[in-house]
């Protein structure tokens, strides 16, 4: 391909933060200007990479390579297939729904604009890159502007979950760099290159590729979040302002699961075989100590924050299952997940921005004053408690079909944590839609236009899905397909 | 060959001499910092113009008092670059005097030429000399404030450490000169690679060597005298000795070590190794409770140098080139850290940390670079220090040095905690900063200069790579 769409979709952002940075202080619509427009020409680009997508194919496509670091042999290769598409149209439409919905950030919008658009830049690097190094460099990447997004825009405790995120995902990620480096040394000729080590699998003993295993598992467990290692994320979810809790909960906890899928998985079957039941357990724990710690939360967007690490869990299920129905699963749950949890954070910041409390026991009758608001809350929650019909349901439920043939009592208590999402989403929902209004909030106004905007086409999306699950399945069944050939999984 | 002939390849000591003492003669009639600077600039351009070109390596010059080949270009190139930004950060440096300026610079660049001989020479007695006279006239520049009681006392302290470490060395000198009859390295490497010699005496010897240069390198257990004579001696002094005596102790440790004694290895790996994984550690672990950003910078560049040793103990080529690469990627951001605290200091007049609180409202552009140089210190990809790491962790991977390199990860998330500290104090705290006056030039030319090469070295690498692979003749 002529054409370089993937760079131009990885660095637009980066090129308008630049610009913005060359832009006067003052002029906040033009900066505002020039993210919305930089994500939105982002958007469109990987639409136009949807279409021309070949989704019968397995391999890699739109492909870029070219030499960067020659004596060691470092690659600049960029390429999708269909793992990563839907993740990239994911990070494209959540950062220009989360532009739009950065629009009531009141103070430094100069720096905030150009961090934001310079973590678009790091988080659609990560899913292209095709080379350990230049991936190692996006997935550090994201980290700073994350740390200075919650750290200067976040609430009262910022300072301090700002530098657990950072040190948490340094902590994992510096270790994966160890086992990129092994990966190195190990394989021959030497490379970096992902494809070139997935085609040269079986080499490696099986005490080193349970060592290099483990070293990335540190990075990806970190980021996803598997338990014990999820506690940065409800500090950081709470503290950061709303735009960039959309993004951190649709965005950077699915680097962790495509990391797995792009590298822990192909790269190391054995190791991956080997590992499969702590994989199952450690999903069951994410998936029931998730929705229970949720279930106690006064906090809205707390308890958000905890049902990702509930739903974050199917993934872990489903990739412990070695089916291509739970593999299908697990990655489209990545995706649901990326929508709803983002479409919930999105509901969190509207009434926190009108009632200015997230204490759940603080609202009520809210469906009175905000109809159009409740009914967005009420579809989102149905959604993630996972109700058929809607995009939730379809991939935890192939994730725990894939699941039940490996591990039926995993699966049956994992299963027991759907009952409980629904027992707390419901709770959530009659604590602030239903009951008496309470009088501090009479004067409180329904969801504006804008944040409209933004909530439609995620709705939409998980409709969609919901009703025909094959219009997202299609893009990545035949890659999963192949990997799961790879690996020597069940197909069905 | 003969002495005539060698005089060529020290036409750049030459220049810097007859530099230095116009300076010295000219500060009679000018004292503006401006004009010797310049002038003192164009002498190390001059300089670096007549550098022996061509990768041929020389041996015996001066009856093989020096030698000449790529490494020792390498490290000359790097230490003019080091002088060169100094002066410029010197000039821009309020707490120095126009007055003594003269006497400043004159100093320098006398330290410049020590720094280029020590590179170049191939005699341990040779090494000797040229690496004490870098280290009086560290002590000097270190009291340069001759009225800031601090300034006396980091002087008095270096030189004490100084005096102790410099003792060791030469008795470890002197027992190998009583082992071999020589100073000659390349006799010695001779006799070594022989393979005739007695294993506990060559370990006593090496070790004894060793302590000399750990001082010179601010290594564990000699890293005592950094903290205070960082915090206490002229910024643009502490920006100069943080960078130019360490890079100039790692080169001859390389030339020594790796070059002529490389058959003894096994009897200094683990000692090696030991010294780097306690300098990285306990530089990360006291550096986080500094509240003066001299002190912190101070026992970063000790984690730092235990980083750097890294590559040492590896010793291969790839740990070499790791070691070449990163003093390249710590000279840049190193100077650039102290550069940037020397400009808020100017107007801030505190070096305290907390002083630091909002920086980014008063000064977006000076927060901006240190947060640039202090990423690269934690080594953020891409900047260059992500690369150094990246290279010396690569070499102790593929030479199974599991240990070292998982000390050096851990160490670097402790190091990422208190460099984070300082951007959190300019970023996310209220500025209690006063307003900010006139920013000297050169300063920020040095400062642009620096960041430019931390950018380019990291995105760029490719042709850095290629150099430092033609500098290291070893393998």
């Amino acid at each position: 391909m002529l054409f370089p769409i993937l760079t131009c979709i990885v660095f637009l952002p980066l090129a308008g933060g630049l610009i913005i940075l060359f832009t006067p202080k003052k002029n906040i619509g033009l900066i505002k200007t020039i993210a919305t427009a930089v994500t939105a020409i982002d958007l469109i680009l990987s639409i136009i990479l949807l279409i021309n997508f070949n989704y019968t194919g397995s391999s890699m496509q739109f492909e870029e390579n070219l030499s960067w670091i020659p004596s060691v042999n470092i690659f600049y290769h960029l390429g999708i297939d269909g793992i990563s598409i839907g993740l990239i149209f994911l990070t494209t439409l959540l950062s220009f729904l989360a532009c739009v919905g950065s629009y009531s950030i009141g103070i430094r919008q100069k720096e905030y604009f150009f961090l934001y658009l310079l973590l678009a830049t790091g988080m659609l690097g990560t899913f292209v890159a095709l080379d350990l190094v230049l991936f190692y460099v996006f997935w550090e990447i994201v980290l700073v502007p994350m740390y200075f997004l919650i750290g200067i825009w976040g609430g009262p405790r910022k300072e301090y979950a700002a530098i657990k995120f950072f040190i948490y995902t340094l902590a994992g990620s510096i270790f994966m760099l160890l086992g990129i480096l092994a990966f190195y040394f190990t394989s021959t000729p030497h490379t970096f290159s992902i494809l070139e080590l997935g085609k040269t699998t079986g080499a490696l003993t099986m005490p080193i590729q349970i060592l290099i295993f483990i070293a990335f598992y540190l990075g990806f467990a970190v980021k996803v979040p598997v338990f014990p290692f999820h506690t940065w994320l409800p500090d950081a979810h709470v503290e950061a302002p709303t735009p960039i809790s959309v993004l951190l909960a649709g965005v950077l906890l699915k680097m962790g699961g495509y990391g797995f899928f792009r590298i822990s998985f192909p790269l190391l079957k054995e190791a991956a075989h080997y590992f499969v039941l702590p994989f199952a357990i450690l999903g069951m724990i994410n998936i029931v100590y998730g929705a229970v710690v949720a279930m106690a939360q006064v906090d809205f967007k707390k308890m958000v924050a905890y049902s990702s690490v509930s739903h974050m869990g199917f993934v872990m299920l489903g990739l412990a299952s070695m089916t291509t129905t739970g593999f299908n699963g697990a990655l489209l749950q990545m995706f649901n997940h990326g929508i709803i949890t983002g479409a919930m954070f999105f509901l969190v910041g509207v009434v926190y921005d009108r009632a200015h409390t997230r204490d759940l026991n603080k609202f009520g009758g809210l469906g009175v004053k905000m109809p159009v608001y409740a009914g967005m809350l009420t579809v989102f929650s149905l959604a993630s408690l996972g109700l058929p019909g809607l995009s939730g349901f379809v991939s935890e439920f192939m994730s725990l079909l894939g699941s039940y043939a490996a591990f039926k009592i995993i699966t049956i208590v994992s299963v027991l944590g759907i009952v409980i999402t629904a027992g707390y989403f419901l709770y959530m929902l009659q604590r602030v839609l239903m009951g008496p209004l309470n009088e501090k909030l009479a004067g409180i106004n329904d969801i504006n236009k804008r944040e409209l905007f933004t909530l439609i086409p995620l709705m939409a999306i998980a409709i969609l899905i919901g009703v025909y699950p094959l219009a997202a399945l299609k893009f990545q069944m035949a890659a999963i397909e192949q990997l799961i050939q790879k690996l020597g999984g069940m197909i069905f | 060959m003969s002495l005539v002939e060698s005089i060529r390849f020290i036409m750049p000591e030459i220049i810097l001499l007859v530099g230095a003492i116009v300076i010295l003669v000219f500060s009679l009639f000018v004292s503006k910092k401006n004009v010797l600077g310049v002038f003192a600039l164009f002498a190390i351009a001059a300089a670096s113009l007549y550098l022996p070109q061509g990768h041929k390596t020389e041996p015996g010059l001066f009856f093989n008092m020096l030698t000449n080949d790529s490494f020792s270009l390498f490290f000359k190139e790097i230490c003019l670059f080091i002088t060169g930004i100094v002066i410029l950060v010197s000039i821009g440096y309020e707490e120095l005097k126009e007055k003594y300026i003269g006497e400043y610079l004159f100093l320098l660049l006398n330290g410049t030429i020590a720094m280029l001989l020590a590179v170049s020479s191939n005699n341990l007695l040779m090494i000797y000399l040229s690496i004490e006279m870098l280290s009086l006239i560290s002590y000097i520049l270190t009291a340069f404030l001759k009225n800031n009681i601090l300034s006396s006392e980091a002087a008095l302290k270096y030189f004490l450490f100084g005096a102790l470490s410099t003792g060791i060395m030469l008795y470890g000198i002197s027992l190998t000169y009583g082992l071999f009859g020589t100073t000659d390295l390349g006799i010695i490497s001779k006799a070594v690679s022989a393979g005739q010699i007695n294993s506990l005496v060559s370990l006593i010897l090496l070790v004894l060597i060793f302590a000399g240069f750990c001082f010179k390198c601010s290594l564990v257990p000699f890293h005592m005298w950094a903290p205070d004579v960082y915090e206490g001696a002229p910024t643009a002094v502490t920006a100069f000795i943080s960078v130019g005596p360490k890079a100039v102790g790692f080169a001859v440790l390389l030339r020594i070590f790796t070059n002529n004694f490389f058959p003894l290895y096994i009897s200094w790996v683990n000692l090696a190794m030991l010294i780097s994984i306690f300098t990285m550690t306990i530089g990360n672990v006291i550096a986080i409770t500094q509240t003066n950003i001299k002190r912190m910078l101070a026992y970063s560049s000790i984690a730092q140098a235990g980083y750097i040793l890294i590559g040492f103990v590896v010793g291969t080529a790839a740990g070499i080139e790791g070691v070449l690469y990163y003093i390249l990627a710590y000279t840049l951001m190193n100077l650039g850290a102290f550069g940037c605290v020397i400009l808020v200091s100017n107007f801030i007049k505190s070096d305290a940390i907390e002083d630091y609180a909002g920086l980014y409202k008063k000064d977006p552009v000076t927060s901006f670079m240190l947060s640039i140089f202090l990423l690269s210190l934690v080594g953020v990809p891409p900047l260059a220090g992500f690369w150094g790491k990246f290279l010396v962790f690569n070499a102790a991977i593929q030479s199974k040095f599991i240990l070292l390199a998982v000390t050096g990860v851990i160490n670097s998330i402790v190091a990422a905690y208190y460099y984070m500290r300082i951007i959190k104090c300019m970023y996310l705290e209220e500025p209690k900063v006063k307003d900010t006056g006139p920013k000297s030039v050169p300063l920020q030319i040095a400062l642009a200069i620096v960041l430019a090469g931390v950018l380019i070295a990291g995105l760029y690498i490719a042709p850095f790579l290629n150099w430092i692979k033609a500098s290291q003749s070893f393998f």
